[in-house]
């Protein structure tokens, strides 16, 4: 036991010097483009969190594989690490920013929210694809942070939309109970005004079931209120463990899955499948393809996948939630493409990466051109809208598979524009002094 | 306001009766599966004093080893011997590795000890079986998985999972299996003996490690049974282990060292939560269950410091 | 050879009593404090700076914080992420009513809320003990989480449900929000958490200090000795709060920028709880050495792959930290449940005798 002490104290010590060691990382080499991925394949969100990763891994490997980078430039890929903690999510912007990050995908609303008064300062854009600050869409107020292609008010409108389409009109919405049931978190409950709003307008009861984040697995309650409020329609902001929970409880209590709408993070295939047959009708918004019948896709097969460069599973290539990393990719790797025609370099900095982004435009041709023609709805950003896009498809659940249902729905951007402005100018004032967008338009 | 606090849910209760069962009817489920919960932090907090933090975890590892060895291609009934086989290993690592060496310290160390055991198994278990959510082999396993309507009264329907059903008969049978352990075999006797005092126990020759061993593989297999249960409600994840923070109220009800204890003082939060949750609830904007049984404890203490069954604390100087 | 107190004589009761009675130990908390205040501003990066030591300076004031109440009256809580909340958003109001205050005086202020709030959920601790009053504490942890989503007055009812730190600057340096200097924050928290750190030291040796150990010890043979323990335990619960909220706040205000109520989870408690321990229940250095442990052993052990080369996921990297940092804390509770201020007295011993003992 004395030794023992000993050794004790020789280990306190030992990891007090190496503390102590802990250098700043080189810079990495001048000749690549270098992409920080701030991923969680760990922790309670895992279960989505890593689809996401390998999909948006695997594209940008796959452009290095193939193309060898980006216009001859190859991508320096990082991944790091936040098991969706705020604090990781900081140590991991800390770590990477110095060695030339070009643009941060948090994959987190809390560790975005961090991110977006930084990424001004450090310069170095944040990308937060379809989740985030929905009032980042506000170009002209947060010139640094892009949420291509949609908003979560374009995804609460689209539902709205499409329920009013499934009952005749707008109009005949009125009397209806909306079921609203969301992790009870900034994330969830960002769409809240948004849905207020259009339950007034068009005249529905809007009920909301709240599902603390420590009580995902265990819904029971939600759901029997849900079944004694018989709403109409049950709209969804899921993530994680919550959603494979929810589809399960609302199985049981015979909800009708078909008026059962998830957000595009409730629409992975693995918490559809959590249900079986029964869940079958289950509807989730989209804007990435479903399946693998695209080019691309079949070259990250090949090349990454089946040359075990990836710890991909190849069952989920084309799943809902790879298929959205890699999405994710696409978006980052022609916000590349752009900012170096724009700026007539080969190595970019953020700065570049920002022009970039503001200036991307995926097109239908450019989409073909890539290999995923008809993967996503054409993209345009500009100066004053960082959402570049807005409409969402519907997918459903069929027992086995999701499968496009509707085409492209357009959200009501007569309601959610006005909001959005509203909302940046209220940020920038509860933020003052927030800097006044300085960045010329490259448009 | 008064009216909505003091009129209208039992207004509610006599209008919809069918709802009300089915209320009722979670409540009880619920409390059975946090019953589950607490008897494994029961068992070894009545043998060795040590408040078990890890059982959480060992839910978690317990159904993901059995849903991993079923991925892997083993038979699930084979799988399940091999998972109670795993649970045995740990049980005696854990004695041999955590316990042994921190004989006679305080509470907190141990309390703390079994805290860095979480820790060590999230990471061993992450590492093995990766993190994302696996779908729990009802099935397979030969447990039911229907659901059956009852009518009542007009348009009232009462539904009863079968899994739920299932869970209630098994928790019954472990409890049931677990008095007759205690109180009718050698061991169990042996068990009660050490849970009194544990010098008297030795020298009666009793050895102390073998009995610890016992019961932390006795609380693996609860969590076993409890990682079934909760695993086919939602799915085996990681984040299942914070279900485990639920059995902490159940405890204070019951009292630490009760194993009716625990299961009375989890119906009454299950029923309690429930109907709080769905007749109150709304009044503050739901999603109340986070903190309530909380609360239930923490009144409820404040009356009896020593929980319902718990062994009165007397204190000299 | 250098630790040795030989010929250090006093002369009167006030100099035995004095927070450090021996001449190195005032030379090396001089060293220590000359390398944190010049040393490490002068050559550390802004990663080091940002990611290492404010992090370790919050936790440590979170830690002497929680030590208070655990280690020094003996009351086990586990409400201390939800007590920093309360700190935090506390702040986070107090600078949206009174913009043109300094941030540093409203986030020493804020500490006062949490005392509040923290004395409220102490009361049960006169009746309640041990693991029974640890499970009431989690009633506050959630309740107050639950709180900070729910009451949308808290955060300024912004889309985001997360509390957003402002820009705030004294004497010409912006000392919080995105544009501050990790240089600046450094000395923002690294003064806060000396100062306070240094008081509740003194404040431990006296006649307060005292009356929380007697109560730690045996509560009913201080109460005969005439230490009320209502009185002694709810102020215990009070500084303690206090300590927590200040942290807290300062992590929101100085570390993170922003914060949702997640950010002050039970996984912060349990993370407090972790370094108090590990550090040493009652033992103001202690709590310094535990927070080191918790927090910059995990950035250690990501960056040893990244040193070595070695191609491993980053989620592998994670899930071994997590293993290892579990086996090390089983190890040390092991090797010395006193934790490391015990082994740094033990080390010290050794040194007085070193090189020759015996």
């Amino acid at each position: 036991m004395k030794h023992l002490k000993t050794w004790a104290c020789a280990t306190a010590l030992a990891v007090g010097v190496t503390a102590g060691a802990v250098a700043p990382q080189p810079a990495q080499a001048q000749d690549t483009n270098y992409v920080p991925l701030l991923t969680y394949r760990t922790g309670p969100f895992a279960g989505s969190g890593i689809h996401i990763a390998n999909g948006m891994n695997d594209y940008l490997q796959m452009l290095n594989e193939r193309d060898g980078g980006i216009g001859g430039v190859p991508i320096a890929i990082e991944e790091c690490e936040t098991s969706y903690n705020a604090q990781k999510g900081v140590e991991c912007y800390e770590a990477t920013k110095g060695k030339g990050a070009l643009v941060y995908n948090p994959y987190s609303t809390g560790i975005t929210l961090q991110l977006i008064p930084k990424a001004s300062v450090d310069k170095i854009p944040v990308l937060s694809m379809g989740y985030g600050l929905s009032a980042a869409a506000v170009g002209d107020v947060f010139p640094w942070v892009f949420n291509v292609p949609v908003t979560y008010w374009d995804g609460a409108s689209v539902v709205i939309n499409y329920i009013a389409d499934q009952e005749g009109g707008l109009d005949s919405l009125s009397g209806k109970k909306i079921g609203y049931i969301f992790l009870d978190a900034g994330y969830g409950r960002e769409p809240i005004p948004l849905l207020e709003q259009l339950a007034e307008k068009h005249g529905f009861e809007l009920l909301q079931y709240p599902v603390p984040a420590n009580q995902m697995q265990n819904q029971s309650s939600q759901w029997l209120n849900v079944r004694r409020d018989r709403p109409d329609y049950m709209i969804m902001w899921g993530w994680g463990a919550m959603n494979p929970t929810a589809i399960k409880e609302a199985v049981k209590i015979r909800y009708p899955m078909d008026k059962f709408i998830g957000v595009w993070w409730s629409a992975g295939e693995d918490d559809a499948a959590a249900g079986g047959q029964d869940a079958a009708g289950y509807k989730a918004l989209n804007f990435s393809g479903v399946g693998m019948d695209f080019p691309a896709l079949q070259d990250i097969k090949t090349l990454v996948v089946d040359a075990g460069k990836t710890q991909t599973d190849p069952a989920s290539i084309g799943t809902t939630l790879y298929n959205r990393g890699v999405l994710n990719s696409v978006i980052i790797a022609e916000g590349i493409r752009t900012a170096q025609e724009l700026t007539g370099k080969k190595v970019i900095t953020g700065e570049d990466m920002r022009v970039g982004l503001e200036a991307l435009n995926l097109t239908q041709e450019r989409l073909a051109e890539i290999g995923l023609a008809g993967f996503a709805h054409p993209m345009k950003v500009t100066c004053e809208d960082h959402a570049g896009s807005h409409p969402v498809f519907i997918q459903e659940w069929d027992g086995e598979r999701f499968v496009k249902v509707t085409d492209w729905i357009e959200p009501m951007t007569d309601v959610v524009r006005p909001l959005l402005e509203a909302a940046a100018a209220d940020y920038a004032e509860k933020n003052a002094p927030w800097p006044e967008r300085t960045e010329a338009c490259a448009q | 306001m008064l009216y909505d606090i003091f009129v209208d849910p039992f207004v509610q209760m006599y209008q919809m009766p069918d709802f009300f069962l089915q209320v009722l009817w979670e409540g009880f489920v619920a409390g059975i599966l946090y019953a589950l919960i607490a008897l494994g932090f029961v068992l070894i907090f009545k043998a060795s004093g040590v408040f078990n933090f890890a059982q959480g975890i060992m839910v978690v590892f317990a159904g993901l080893t059995l849903v991993g060895l079923h991925e892997n291609g083993v038979p699930a009934y084979l799988a399940l011997i091999l998972t109670i086989g795993v649970m045995a290993v740990l049980a005696y690592g854990i004695e041999r590795i955590v316990m042994r060496p921190l004989v006679n310290q305080p509470d907190i160390i141990l309390l703390m000890a079994t805290i860095g055991l979480t820790y060590f198994l999230i990471g061993f278990g992450e590492l093995i079986f990766g993190g994302e959510p696996k779908r729990m082999i009802t099935e397979e396993l030969g447990l039911p998985t229907g659901s059956t309507a009852f009518e009542f009264g007009e348009r009232g329907l009462v539904i009863l999972q079968h899994i739920d059903i299932a869970a209630a008969v098994i928790a019954i049978l472990m409890v049931g299996a677990l008095a007759v352990f205690f109180n009718k075999t050698r061991i169990g006797r042996a068990l009660r003996a050490v849970a009194d005092d544990h010098q008297a126990a030795l020298s009666v020759g009793i050895s102390l490690n073998q009995i610890w061993a016992i019961v932390w593989f006795a609380a693996g297999l609860v969590a076993l049974a409890t990682g079934i249960m909760w695993g086919a409600r939602s799915d085996v994840s990681f984040a299942l282990e914070i279900i485990a923070f639920k059995a902490l109220p159940v405890l204070i009800l019951g009292g630490f060292t009760s194993i009716p204890g625990a299961i009375i003082g989890g119906l009454i939060i299950g029923f309690g939560e429930k109907i709080a949750e769905l007749y109150w609830g709304g009044l503050v904007g739901g999603g109340i269950e986070s903190w309530f049984a909380y609360i239930i404890a923490l009144i409820f203490l404040l009356f009896r410091p020593q929980g319902l069954f718990g062994e009165k604390i007397i204190e000299r100087v | 050879m250098f630790y040795r107190e030989a010929g250090q004589f006093k002369t009167s009761y006030e100099a035995d009593q004095a927070l450090f009675p021996i001449r190195q130990d005032k030379i090396g908390l001089g060293i220590i404090l000359l390398v944190a205040f010049v040393v490490i501003p002068l050559t550390a990066n802004d990663f080091f700076l940002a990611s290492v030591m404010i992090p370790f300076l919050v936790f440590s004031l979170a830690a002497i914080g929680l030590n208070v109440l655990t280690g020094f009256c003996g009351q086990l809580s586990l409400g201390t992420g939800a007590f920093m909340g309360v700190g935090a958003y506390a702040a986070y109001k107090l600078t949206t009513i009174f913009p043109d205050v300094n941030v540093i005086f409203l986030v020493l202020v804020s500490g006062f809320f949490s005392a509040a709030i923290g004395a409220i959920f102490g009361l049960p601790s006169l009746r309640i003990k041990g693991l029974y009053l640890a499970v009431t504490t989690l009633a506050a942890q959630f309740f107050l989480e639950w709180c900070f989503i729910r009451i949308g007055w808290l955060y300024n009812y912004n889309a985001s449900g997360a509390i957003e730190i402002p820009t705030r600057e004294m004497f010409g340096v912006i000392i919080s929000g995105a544009e501050a200097t990790p240089l600046a924050r450094y000395f923002v928290v690294l003064t806060i958490t000396v100062l306070i750190a240094f008081l509740i030291a003194n404040v431990l040796r006296g006649r307060i200090g005292r009356s929380w150990m007697m109560i730690r010890d045996m509560d009913i043979a201080a109460e005969l000795m005439g230490i009320r323990p209502l009185q002694t335990k709810l102020m215990a619960f009070a500084v303690s709060s206090y300590v927590c909220g200040v942290a807290g706040a300062m992590m929101v205000f100085f570390w993170l920028n922003a914060a949702e109520p997640s950010s002050y989870s039970i996984t912060l408690s349990f993370q407090i709880l972790f370094m108090v321990i590990l550090g040493g229940l009652g033992s103001v250095g202690g709590a310094f050495m535990g927070a080191a442990f918790i927090w910059i052993l995990p950035i250690v052990l990501r960056a040893i792959p990244n040193m070595l080369d070695v191609d491993i996921g980053a989620e592998t990297v994670e899930h071994l930290a997590f293993m290892v940092v579990g086996a090390l804390i089983i190890f040390f509770l092991i090797v010395e449940p006193h934790g490391f201020a015990r082994l740094w007295q033990i080390a010290k011993q050794k040194l007085r005798v070193w090189p020759f003992p015996y």
